[in-house]
């Protein structure tokens, strides 16, 4: 479950503070970007495709992960017919006809190229940092300590109750008989299925509470004050520096080439 | 990894930098604000208790049961928090079960990530409490009252969260208005009755198990009162504003288009570089080209690089 995908490349040695800072500045100079400006799209994807190439983490596994935001770009089809512009298409569909515009398409275009680069950009980060590097990255940023010390422990535990809940999926498919016969259901009704699914949560909930309360007494009996404590991160070394402030120039000459020409 | 994948987590490039940068700013007070009452109120045991139980909702999630079809119904989640842990609690859960579903598991993007909390986290919160207080308050403490006012609780949520949705991505330019917002809410007033009766099944499940866990606390404190205030107004607002924006989709475009002028503002600030010569050129086909160049070659070069240090380490290896 982990997405972590250990390595020796330069990615990966590249602090976490780093790679956490230039990643938010990449997706957020890929939504600044305006729709249409294709040259910029190339670059930026450039910029990123080769980074995935430079972490040698499995070009497949990150597009693999880009198609989750998929489905989400339904949301978006509609503007290639709601847009106004130079028609390019006339669909008849019977009852109503529906154009397309070569504007619309541009728009729908961008959003879906746009949310499909993002979320590689995302997708490089978690494969090439480890999570506490990047929760310590996050303190460094001035993240509030208690809530860096919740997403920690939620991470910490989150695989173990994962793993209660696969269990109780498992204990629930082995006593629902499947009859084996099409079109009948295993288990009861709708309702009886949703009861007993909100009886597993239930039961989930009381052995996370059980769990913290245990965790609790663990944390206690090691010294636990109600104060996180954390090593600080050393200062960020000149060449770390100097990756951060190129990076983040080349967005910016992205951004204003982009400005000068499509804005 | 089974995610299924809802349309309440947005992915980055789907709503404007203006409303990803307000909603933020909005997520952030709130979020704060969430901190230090949960500091104040609770004692050193909150912190176990709340990452334990965020990991607990997002392995919640996974729960799910077949409806009909290929179709099933699961958890989002923010009302069994906020029925069991108070609103304040459930602000931070719901944060960090959002947060790390978009930091590790890319369900939602980052720079969209404060209009998820502010949807899943802040409106779910104060929309599930506004309605479980209700529900409470008018039918009594019994069992069969806290069960309807779960149900309630449950599916009010998720309905106005896919409405704040809807809004959103309309308000963005994404997606016309009278599509996404019906579409949004017809979808999840259905989803929502899903998440409705696996709350109850929650619920009745934990008052024959430990009811001590979801009898009501005793009274409503001040900042109670607050947060079904802000349920009410966010729900109401949202009821009302939808049906509107969807059937005179005039106002909201012209809040779009406030918004558009605000984002050529912007570019107005390259103006000042004699830019309307640049702007002239045709930036067609020739600069596409150009840039695909630029790219092979980087990609070229990182792809050199890699077999460099592979090799280098096959040969340290030996």
């Amino acid at each position: 479950m982990d997405p972590y995908q250990a390595g020796y490349s330069p990615v990966h040695h590249t602090d976490a503070r780093v790679k956490v800072v230039f990643s938010v500045a990449f997706i957020l100079t890929t939504a600044l970007i305006p729709i249409g400006s294709w040259p910029m799209f190339v670059l930026l994807y450039a910029i990123l495709f080769s980074l995935i190439i430079l972490a040698d983490v499995g070009v497949g596994r990150v597009l693999q992960r880009s198609i989750l935001a998929v489905p989400f770009v339904l949301a978006a089809l509609p503007l290639v017919f709601t847009t106004s512009g130079e028609q390019i298409l006339i669909l008849d569909l019977g009852l109503w006809r529906v154009t397309a515009t070569s504007e619309g398409v541009e728009k729908f275009l961008s959003i879906g190229l746009k949310s499909w680069i993002s979320i590689q950009a995302a997708t490089l980060l978690i494969f090439t940092t480890q999570f506490p590097d990047i929760l310590a990255a996050l303190r460094a940023l001035r993240v509030p300590r208690l809530l860096v010390a919740i997403f920690g422990l939620m991470w910490r535990y989150l695989f173990v109750l994962a793993d209660e809940a696969i269990k109780l999926r498992r204990a629930r498919a082995a006593r629902s008989g499947d009859s084996g016969i099409r079109g009948m259901n295993k288990g009861g009704s709708v309702s009886w299925r949703a009861k007993i699914a909100g009886g597993m949560a239930g039961s989930l909930f009381i052995r996370s509470l059980d769990r913290s309360e245990r965790i609790y007494v663990a944390m206690l009996s090691r010294g636990y004050d109600g104060e996180v404590r954390s090593i600080p991160l050393s200062r960020l070394k000149p060449s770390q520096w100097t990756i951060l402030i190129f990076g983040l120039g080349i967005l910016g000459i992205i951004m204003l080439i982009s400005a000068l020409f499509w804005g | 990894m089974l995610l299924s994948v809802e349309a309440l987590h947005i992915p980055d490039g789907f709503l404007s930098v203006l409303i990803s940068a307000i909603l933020w700013i909005v997520s952030i007070i709130v979020v704060v604000y969430s901190l230090r009452r949960v500091g104040q109120n609770l004692d050193e045991r909150q912190l176990p208790l709340l990452g334990v139980l965020a990991a607990g909702i997002f392995a919640g999630q996974m729960l799910n049961f077949a409806v009909v079809g290929g179709t099933s119904g699961h958890l989002m989640g923010a009302a069994l928090a906020t029925i069991l842990a108070g609103p304040w609690a459930a602000i931070l859960i719901m944060t960090s079960v959002v947060s790390i579903q978009a930091l590790i598991f890319q369900d939602g993007g980052l720079l969209v990530l404060g209009a998820n909390i502010f949807n899943m986290g802040i409106i779910g919160v104060t929309v599930s409490y506004m309605a479980y207080r209700t529900g409470i308050s008018l039918t009594g403490n019994s069992k069969r009252g806290i069960l309807a006012a779960g149900f309630s609780a449950a599916w009010l949520s998720v309905f106005i969260v896919s409405l704040s949705v809807g809004i959103q991505l309309a308000l963005s330019g994404t997606s016309p208005a009278y599509l996404a917002i019906p579409a949004m809410a017809g979808v999840h007033a259905l989803i929502g009755v899903g998440e409705g009766l696996i709350t109850i099944g929650a619920l009745s499940f934990l008052l024959s198990t430990r009811p001590g866990l979801v009898q009501p606390e005793e009274g409503q404190s001040v900042s109670g009162m607050v947060v079904w205030l802000a349920g009410l107004l966010i729900a109401l607002v949202l009821v009302i504003l939808s049906p509107l924006a969807s059937t005179r989709p005039d106002g909201l475009e012209w809040v779009a288009i406030e918004f558009g002028f605000m984002d050529k503002a912007r570019d107005s600030l390259f103006q000042i570089i004699p830019g309307y010569e640049l702007s002239g050129i045709s930036a067609g086909p020739a600069a596409t080209i150009a840039a695909g160049i630029l790219g092979v070659v980087l990609i070229l070069l990182a792809s050199a690089v890699v077999m460099y240090s592979r090799r280098q380490r096959q040969i340290s290896g030996k």
